[in-house]
Protein backbone atom coordinates (compact mmCIF):
# COMPACT_ATOMS: atom_id res chain seq x y z
CA UNK A 1 0.00 0.00 0.00
CA UNK A 2 1.70 3.46 -0.84
CA UNK A 3 1.69 5.96 1.60
CA UNK A 4 -0.64 8.09 0.11
CA UNK A 5 -3.59 5.22 0.78
CA UNK A 6 -2.16 4.97 3.69
CA UNK A 7 -2.65 8.58 4.49
CA UNK A 8 -6.40 8.02 3.92
CA UNK A 9 -6.46 5.83 6.61
CA UNK A 10 -4.35 7.41 9.01
CA UNK A 11 -5.78 11.23 8.64
CA UNK A 12 -8.72 10.93 10.02
CA UNK A 13 -7.85 9.11 12.88
CA UNK A 14 -6.23 12.23 14.33
CA UNK A 15 -5.33 15.48 12.50
CA UNK A 16 -8.71 15.07 10.41
CA UNK A 17 -11.02 13.63 12.78
CA UNK A 18 -14.57 13.88 11.65
CA UNK A 19 -15.82 14.37 14.49
CA UNK A 20 -13.58 17.03 16.39
CA UNK A 21 -11.67 18.55 13.53
CA UNK A 22 -14.37 18.63 10.29
CA UNK A 23 -17.27 19.16 13.05
CA UNK A 24 -19.02 16.02 11.21
CA UNK A 25 -21.40 14.02 12.82
CA UNK A 26 -21.76 15.18 16.22
CA UNK A 27 -25.72 14.31 16.60
CA UNK A 28 -25.43 10.62 17.09
CA UNK A 29 -21.95 10.29 18.53
CA UNK A 30 -23.28 12.20 21.81
CA UNK A 31 -26.83 10.64 22.32
CA UNK A 32 -25.91 7.30 22.86
CA UNK A 33 -22.14 7.37 24.32
CA UNK A 34 -23.51 6.76 28.18
CA UNK A 35 -22.82 2.72 28.09
CA UNK A 36 -19.89 1.76 26.04
CA UNK A 37 -22.23 -1.14 24.27
CA UNK A 38 -24.56 0.97 22.40
CA UNK A 39 -21.75 3.07 21.22
CA UNK A 40 -19.25 0.62 19.92
CA UNK A 41 -22.72 -1.04 18.11
CA UNK A 42 -23.22 2.26 16.77
CA UNK A 43 -19.85 2.91 15.40
CA UNK A 44 -19.71 -0.60 13.80
CA UNK A 45 -23.27 0.33 12.45
CA UNK A 46 -21.35 3.42 11.09
CA UNK A 47 -18.01 1.63 9.85
CA UNK A 48 -20.55 -0.83 7.44
CA UNK A 49 -22.61 2.29 6.20
CA UNK A 50 -20.04 4.29 5.65
CA UNK A 51 -17.43 1.77 3.76
CA UNK A 52 -20.04 0.50 1.51
CA UNK A 53 -22.22 3.89 0.95
CA UNK A 54 -18.59 5.49 -0.44
CA UNK A 55 -18.17 1.94 -2.81
CA UNK A 56 -21.93 2.42 -3.80
CA UNK A 57 -21.28 6.15 -4.75
CA UNK A 58 -17.94 5.74 -6.41
CA UNK A 59 -19.10 2.92 -9.09
CA UNK A 60 -21.97 5.47 -9.65
CA UNK A 61 -20.31 8.84 -9.55
CA UNK A 62 -20.53 8.97 -13.74
CA UNK A 63 -24.01 8.18 -14.36
CA UNK A 64 -25.39 10.23 -11.72
CA UNK A 65 -27.26 13.45 -12.83
CA UNK A 66 -25.41 16.22 -10.60
CA UNK A 67 -28.83 18.17 -9.81
CA UNK A 68 -30.27 15.08 -7.97
CA UNK A 69 -27.21 13.46 -6.40
CA UNK A 70 -28.38 14.37 -3.17
CA UNK A 71 -31.65 12.13 -3.39
CA UNK A 72 -29.83 9.09 -4.79
CA UNK A 73 -27.25 9.80 -1.99
CA UNK A 74 -29.83 9.69 0.68
CA UNK A 75 -31.76 6.36 -1.21
CA UNK A 76 -28.49 4.51 -0.86
CA UNK A 77 -27.88 5.59 2.55
CA UNK A 78 -31.73 4.68 3.66
CA UNK A 79 -31.24 0.77 2.04
CA UNK A 80 -27.76 -0.06 3.54
CA UNK A 81 -29.30 1.84 6.92
CA UNK A 82 -32.72 -0.52 6.85
CA UNK A 83 -30.49 -3.35 6.30
CA UNK A 84 -28.49 -2.98 9.35
CA UNK A 85 -31.40 -1.95 11.48
CA UNK A 86 -33.07 -5.25 10.48
CA UNK A 87 -29.98 -7.11 11.59
CA UNK A 88 -30.06 -5.28 14.67
CA UNK A 89 -33.26 -5.77 15.66
CA UNK A 90 -32.95 -9.64 14.85
CA UNK A 91 -29.20 -10.27 16.71
CA UNK A 92 -29.38 -7.57 19.37
CA UNK A 93 -32.74 -6.48 20.19
CA UNK A 94 -31.86 -4.98 23.28
CA UNK A 95 -28.82 -3.02 21.92
CA UNK A 96 -31.42 -1.91 19.19
CA UNK A 97 -33.89 -0.86 21.73
CA UNK A 98 -31.65 1.57 23.70
CA UNK A 99 -30.25 2.89 20.23
CA UNK A 100 -33.45 3.79 19.69
CA UNK A 101 -34.06 6.29 17.19
CA UNK A 102 -30.21 6.64 16.95
CA UNK A 103 -29.91 3.43 14.10
CA UNK A 104 -32.29 5.41 11.85
CA UNK A 105 -30.56 8.87 12.01
CA UNK A 106 -27.26 7.37 10.53
CA UNK A 107 -29.19 8.16 7.25
CA UNK A 108 -28.51 11.97 7.95
CA UNK A 109 -25.47 11.99 10.06
CA UNK A 110 -23.58 14.46 8.17
CA UNK A 111 -20.26 12.50 8.26
CA UNK A 112 -21.70 9.96 5.77
CA UNK A 113 -23.05 13.35 3.72
CA UNK A 114 -20.12 14.60 3.94
CA UNK A 115 -17.64 11.68 2.73
CA UNK A 116 -19.42 11.04 0.37
CA UNK A 117 -19.95 14.53 -1.52
CA UNK A 118 -16.17 15.75 -0.44
CA UNK A 119 -14.81 12.46 -1.33
CA UNK A 120 -16.19 9.48 -3.02
CA UNK A 121 -18.02 11.37 -5.74
CA UNK A 122 -14.48 11.89 -7.20
CA UNK A 123 -12.52 9.18 -6.63
CA UNK A 124 -11.83 5.43 -7.56
CA UNK A 125 -14.38 2.51 -5.23
CA UNK A 126 -10.79 1.34 -3.60
CA UNK A 127 -9.25 4.76 -2.44
CA UNK A 128 -13.05 5.49 -1.29
CA UNK A 129 -13.53 2.41 0.95
CA UNK A 130 -10.40 3.44 2.68
CA UNK A 131 -11.33 6.71 3.26
CA UNK A 132 -15.03 5.16 4.33
CA UNK A 133 -12.82 2.88 6.37
CA UNK A 134 -10.32 6.08 7.75
CA UNK A 135 -13.58 7.96 9.08
CA UNK A 136 -15.52 5.63 10.27
CA UNK A 137 -12.64 4.57 12.39
CA UNK A 138 -11.86 8.38 12.93
CA UNK A 139 -15.79 8.56 14.41
CA UNK A 140 -15.69 5.23 16.30
CA UNK A 141 -13.05 6.16 18.78
CA UNK A 142 -13.85 9.71 19.89
CA UNK A 143 -17.47 7.33 20.48
CA UNK A 144 -15.49 5.11 22.54
CA UNK A 145 -13.28 6.87 24.63
CA UNK A 146 -16.52 9.06 25.07
CA UNK A 147 -18.90 6.23 26.02
CA UNK A 148 -15.36 4.63 27.96
CA UNK A 149 -14.77 7.53 30.44
CA UNK A 150 -19.06 7.83 30.61
CA UNK A 151 -19.60 4.89 31.82
CA UNK A 152 -16.46 4.43 34.12
CA UNK A 153 -17.00 7.56 35.85
CA UNK A 154 -21.03 7.80 35.93
CA UNK A 155 -21.58 4.40 36.64
CA UNK A 156 -18.62 2.69 37.97
CA UNK A 157 -18.72 -0.41 35.48
CA UNK A 158 -17.85 -1.04 31.66
CA UNK A 159 -19.56 -3.45 28.88
CA UNK A 160 -21.90 -3.28 31.87
CA UNK A 161 -19.48 -4.97 34.47
CA UNK A 162 -18.64 -3.49 37.60
CA UNK A 163 -15.39 -2.65 37.72
CA UNK A 164 -14.87 -0.25 40.59
CA UNK A 165 -14.46 -2.74 43.75
CA UNK A 166 -17.19 -2.89 46.63
CA UNK A 167 -13.91 -1.53 49.00
CA UNK A 168 -13.85 2.05 47.23
CA UNK A 169 -17.15 2.06 47.85
CA UNK A 170 -17.71 1.19 51.31
CA UNK A 171 -14.47 4.19 51.56
CA UNK A 172 -16.99 6.46 50.67
CA UNK A 173 -16.68 6.88 47.22
CA UNK A 174 -19.87 7.68 44.83
CA UNK A 175 -20.91 7.20 41.41
CA UNK A 176 -20.63 10.80 39.86
CA UNK A 177 -24.19 10.88 38.32
CA UNK A 178 -23.90 14.46 36.44
CA UNK A 179 -21.78 12.43 34.05
CA UNK A 180 -24.97 10.08 32.98
CA UNK A 181 -26.32 13.10 31.84
CA UNK A 182 -26.69 14.40 28.24
CA UNK A 183 -25.16 17.88 28.68
CA UNK A 184 -21.66 15.80 29.95
CA UNK A 185 -20.98 14.33 26.79
CA UNK A 186 -20.30 17.68 25.44
CA UNK A 187 -18.01 18.23 27.88
CA UNK A 188 -16.15 15.00 27.34
CA UNK A 189 -15.77 15.55 23.73
CA UNK A 190 -14.67 19.72 24.76
CA UNK A 191 -11.74 17.92 26.60
CA UNK A 192 -11.10 15.64 24.10
CA UNK A 193 -10.68 18.36 21.40
CA UNK A 194 -8.34 20.22 24.21
CA UNK A 195 -6.00 17.54 24.34
CA UNK A 196 -5.56 17.00 20.85
CA UNK A 197 -5.37 20.89 19.71
CA UNK A 198 -2.74 21.37 22.75
CA UNK A 199 -1.09 18.57 21.28
CA UNK A 200 -1.33 19.36 16.87
CA UNK A 201 -1.02 23.24 17.24
CA UNK A 202 -1.63 23.51 13.86
CA UNK A 203 -5.40 22.76 14.39
CA UNK A 204 -5.71 25.67 16.53
CA UNK A 205 -8.52 28.25 15.51
CA UNK A 206 -7.91 32.33 15.68
CA UNK A 207 -11.11 33.05 16.68
CA UNK B 1 -56.83 20.97 24.17
CA UNK B 2 -54.50 20.60 27.67
CA UNK B 3 -53.17 17.61 25.82
CA UNK B 4 -52.01 19.47 23.13
CA UNK B 5 -50.35 22.16 25.05
CA UNK B 6 -48.67 19.95 27.28
CA UNK B 7 -47.15 18.08 24.24
CA UNK B 8 -45.68 21.72 22.73
CA UNK B 9 -44.71 23.27 26.15
CA UNK B 10 -42.87 19.97 26.76
CA UNK B 11 -41.07 19.16 23.11
CA UNK B 12 -39.79 22.63 23.56
CA UNK B 13 -38.58 22.81 26.72
CA UNK B 14 -38.00 19.20 28.22
CA UNK B 15 -37.37 17.00 25.35
CA UNK B 16 -35.25 20.28 23.23
CA UNK B 17 -34.50 18.57 20.06
CA UNK B 18 -30.60 20.27 21.14
CA UNK B 19 -29.84 19.86 24.66
CA UNK B 20 -31.36 16.69 25.60
CA UNK B 21 -31.39 14.35 22.27
CA UNK B 22 -28.18 16.37 20.87
CA UNK B 23 -30.38 16.82 16.84
CA UNK B 24 -29.12 19.34 14.17
CA UNK B 25 -25.86 19.80 15.78
CA UNK B 26 -23.74 19.15 13.15
CA UNK B 27 -25.83 23.01 11.84
CA UNK B 28 -26.25 24.19 14.97
CA UNK B 29 -22.09 24.25 15.48
CA UNK B 30 -21.50 25.48 11.64
CA UNK B 31 -24.35 28.36 11.51
CA UNK B 32 -24.21 29.88 14.57
CA UNK B 33 -21.20 32.72 14.25
CA UNK B 34 -23.60 35.50 13.45
CA UNK B 35 -27.26 35.94 14.99
CA UNK B 36 -29.43 37.06 11.88
CA UNK B 37 -28.03 33.62 9.87
CA UNK B 38 -29.29 32.00 12.79
CA UNK B 39 -32.41 33.26 12.77
CA UNK B 40 -32.99 32.34 9.39
CA UNK B 41 -32.14 28.53 9.97
CA UNK B 42 -33.60 28.17 12.86
CA UNK B 43 -37.07 29.72 11.24
CA UNK B 44 -36.57 27.35 8.22
CA UNK B 45 -36.33 24.60 10.51
CA UNK B 46 -39.59 25.19 12.65
CA UNK B 47 -40.82 26.11 8.83
CA UNK B 48 -39.71 22.42 7.73
CA UNK B 49 -40.49 20.45 10.55
CA UNK B 50 -44.34 21.37 10.72
CA UNK B 51 -44.98 20.68 7.00
CA UNK B 52 -42.90 17.35 7.12
CA UNK B 53 -44.45 15.45 10.72
CA UNK B 54 -47.77 15.63 9.77
CA UNK B 55 -47.19 14.14 6.22
CA UNK B 56 -45.07 11.50 7.52
CA UNK B 57 -47.67 10.89 10.30
CA UNK B 58 -50.24 10.20 7.75
CA UNK B 59 -47.86 7.86 5.63
CA UNK B 60 -47.02 6.34 8.81
CA UNK B 61 -50.65 5.71 9.95
CA UNK B 62 -52.19 5.10 6.47
CA UNK B 63 -49.76 3.20 4.40
CA UNK B 64 -46.84 1.85 6.23
CA UNK B 65 -48.04 0.44 10.07
CA UNK B 66 -49.34 -3.30 10.26
CA UNK B 67 -52.84 -3.14 9.16
CA UNK B 68 -52.71 0.40 7.81
CA UNK B 69 -53.63 -0.41 4.49
CA UNK B 70 -57.05 -1.98 5.21
CA UNK B 71 -58.93 1.36 4.33
CA UNK B 72 -58.28 0.27 0.89
CA UNK B 73 -57.94 -3.45 0.39
CA UNK B 74 -60.44 -4.18 3.37
CA UNK B 75 -59.61 -7.24 5.60
CA UNK B 76 -57.14 -8.60 3.06
CA UNK B 77 -54.30 -5.95 4.37
CA UNK B 78 -55.06 -6.54 7.69
CA UNK B 79 -51.64 -7.99 8.05
CA UNK B 80 -49.34 -6.15 5.90
CA UNK B 81 -46.62 -4.33 8.13
CA UNK B 82 -44.36 -2.39 5.84
CA UNK B 83 -43.05 -0.01 8.54
CA UNK B 84 -39.26 -1.50 7.71
CA UNK B 85 -39.90 0.84 4.99
CA UNK B 86 -40.69 3.62 7.11
CA UNK B 87 -36.47 5.36 6.71
CA UNK B 88 -36.69 5.27 3.59
CA UNK B 89 -40.46 6.30 3.06
CA UNK B 90 -39.20 9.14 5.76
CA UNK B 91 -36.28 10.42 4.13
CA UNK B 92 -38.02 10.78 0.78
CA UNK B 93 -41.13 12.78 1.88
CA UNK B 94 -38.10 14.96 3.75
CA UNK B 95 -36.09 15.58 0.68
CA UNK B 96 -38.96 16.50 -1.64
CA UNK B 97 -40.68 18.76 0.51
CA UNK B 98 -37.83 20.73 0.72
CA UNK B 99 -37.15 20.92 -2.82
CA UNK B 100 -40.85 21.43 -3.23
CA UNK B 101 -41.20 24.43 -0.14
CA UNK B 102 -38.00 25.46 -2.13
CA UNK B 103 -40.12 25.78 -5.18
CA UNK B 104 -42.97 27.48 -3.57
CA UNK B 105 -40.95 30.27 -1.13
CA UNK B 106 -39.03 31.39 -4.47
CA UNK B 107 -42.57 32.03 -6.26
CA UNK B 108 -44.79 33.54 -3.94
CA UNK B 109 -42.23 34.88 -1.10
CA UNK B 110 -39.23 36.11 -3.31
CA UNK B 111 -37.72 37.92 -0.48
CA UNK B 112 -38.29 35.38 2.45
CA UNK B 113 -36.13 32.93 -0.26
CA UNK B 114 -33.39 35.32 -0.54
CA UNK B 115 -33.38 35.36 2.68
CA UNK B 116 -33.14 31.87 3.73
CA UNK B 117 -30.77 31.30 0.64
CA UNK B 118 -28.57 28.16 0.95
CA UNK B 119 -30.09 26.66 4.44
CA UNK B 120 -33.20 25.20 3.08
CA UNK B 121 -31.85 22.67 1.04
CA UNK B 122 -29.71 22.70 3.65
CA UNK B 123 -32.46 21.07 5.66
CA UNK B 124 -32.84 18.11 3.62
CA UNK B 125 -29.96 16.41 5.80
CA UNK B 126 -30.22 18.05 8.89
CA UNK B 127 -30.92 15.09 11.71
CA UNK B 128 -33.76 16.96 13.35
CA UNK B 129 -35.92 17.12 10.86
CA UNK B 130 -35.83 13.12 10.33
CA UNK B 131 -35.43 12.69 13.82
CA UNK B 132 -38.64 14.80 14.68
CA UNK B 133 -40.32 11.80 12.11
CA UNK B 134 -38.40 8.99 13.86
CA UNK B 135 -39.77 10.36 17.52
CA UNK B 136 -43.18 10.87 16.30
CA UNK B 137 -43.25 7.09 15.23
CA UNK B 138 -42.29 6.09 18.12
CA UNK B 139 -43.85 7.82 20.49
CA UNK B 140 -47.50 6.74 18.96
CA UNK B 141 -49.10 9.98 18.92
CA UNK B 142 -52.85 9.61 18.60
CA UNK B 143 -54.01 12.23 16.42
CA UNK B 144 -52.33 14.77 13.97
CA UNK B 145 -53.12 17.58 15.80
CA UNK B 146 -50.83 16.26 18.56
CA UNK B 147 -47.83 15.40 15.93
CA UNK B 148 -48.49 18.86 14.78
CA UNK B 149 -47.65 20.52 17.86
CA UNK B 150 -44.90 17.95 18.45
CA UNK B 151 -43.18 19.46 15.24
CA UNK B 152 -43.90 23.26 15.84
CA UNK B 153 -42.94 22.84 19.73
CA UNK B 154 -39.41 21.09 18.76
CA UNK B 155 -38.74 23.55 16.07
CA UNK B 156 -39.73 26.23 18.30
CA UNK B 157 -37.41 24.33 20.77
CA UNK B 158 -34.18 24.27 18.05
CA UNK B 159 -34.93 27.56 17.26
CA UNK B 160 -34.88 29.27 20.49
CA UNK B 161 -31.56 27.28 20.75
CA UNK B 162 -29.49 28.23 17.78
CA UNK B 163 -29.97 31.85 18.54
CA UNK B 164 -29.15 31.63 21.95
CA UNK B 165 -25.72 30.12 21.17
CA UNK B 166 -25.06 32.43 18.01
CA UNK B 167 -25.89 35.38 20.52
CA UNK B 168 -23.24 33.97 22.81
CA UNK B 169 -20.64 33.14 20.26
CA UNK B 170 -20.88 36.66 19.20
CA UNK B 171 -20.06 37.92 22.63
CA UNK B 172 -17.55 35.61 23.57
CA UNK B 173 -15.14 36.68 20.28
CA UNK B 174 -13.89 39.27 23.10
CA UNK B 175 -12.83 37.44 25.52
CA UNK B 176 -9.78 35.44 26.43
CA UNK B 177 -10.36 31.80 25.83
CA UNK B 178 -7.33 29.30 26.08
CA UNK B 179 -5.90 28.98 22.61
CA UNK B 180 -6.97 25.35 22.24
CA UNK B 181 -10.15 25.72 23.19
CA UNK B 182 -10.96 28.51 20.54
CA UNK B 183 -14.02 28.02 17.85
CA UNK B 184 -15.29 24.62 18.82
CA UNK B 185 -14.16 23.37 21.91
CA UNK B 186 -15.83 26.71 23.83
CA UNK B 187 -19.15 26.08 21.78
CA UNK B 188 -19.04 22.57 22.90
CA UNK B 189 -18.68 23.99 26.64
CA UNK B 190 -21.08 26.62 26.29
CA UNK B 191 -23.69 24.27 24.74
CA UNK B 192 -22.96 21.89 27.87
CA UNK B 193 -23.60 24.58 30.07
CA UNK B 194 -26.92 25.94 28.38
CA UNK B 195 -28.00 22.09 28.30
CA UNK B 196 -27.84 21.89 32.13
CA UNK B 197 -29.55 25.00 32.49
CA UNK B 198 -32.25 23.91 30.90
CA UNK B 199 -32.49 20.16 32.68
CA UNK B 200 -34.24 22.49 35.45
CA UNK B 201 -37.65 22.52 33.21
CA UNK B 202 -37.70 18.68 33.49
CA UNK B 203 -40.50 17.56 35.39
CA UNK B 204 -42.64 20.15 34.65
CA UNK B 205 -46.21 19.52 33.73
CA UNK B 206 -49.29 21.58 32.40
Amino acid sequence: MSSKKLKLLSDPINLNNPITVQVLGICSALAVTVKLEPAVVLSLSVFFVLAFANVIISLLRNTIPSRIRIIVQLVIIAALVILVDQVLKAYAYDVSKQLSVFVGLIITNCIIMGRLEAFALGNKPWPSFLDGIGNAAGYGLILIIVAFFRELLGSGSLWGIQVIPDSFYNLGYENNGFMILPPMALMVVAVIIWVQRSKSKELVETN
Amino acid sequence: MEEIVNIFVKSIFIDNMIFAYFLGMCSYLAVSKTVPTATGLGLAVIFVLGITVPVNYLIENFLLKKGALEWIMGDAAASIDLSFLSFIMFIAVIASMVQLVEMVVEKFAPTLYSELGIFLPLIAVNCAILGGALFMQEREYTSIVEATSFALGSGVGWFLAIVGIAAIREKIRYSNVPAPLRGLGITFIITGLMGIAFMSFMGIKL
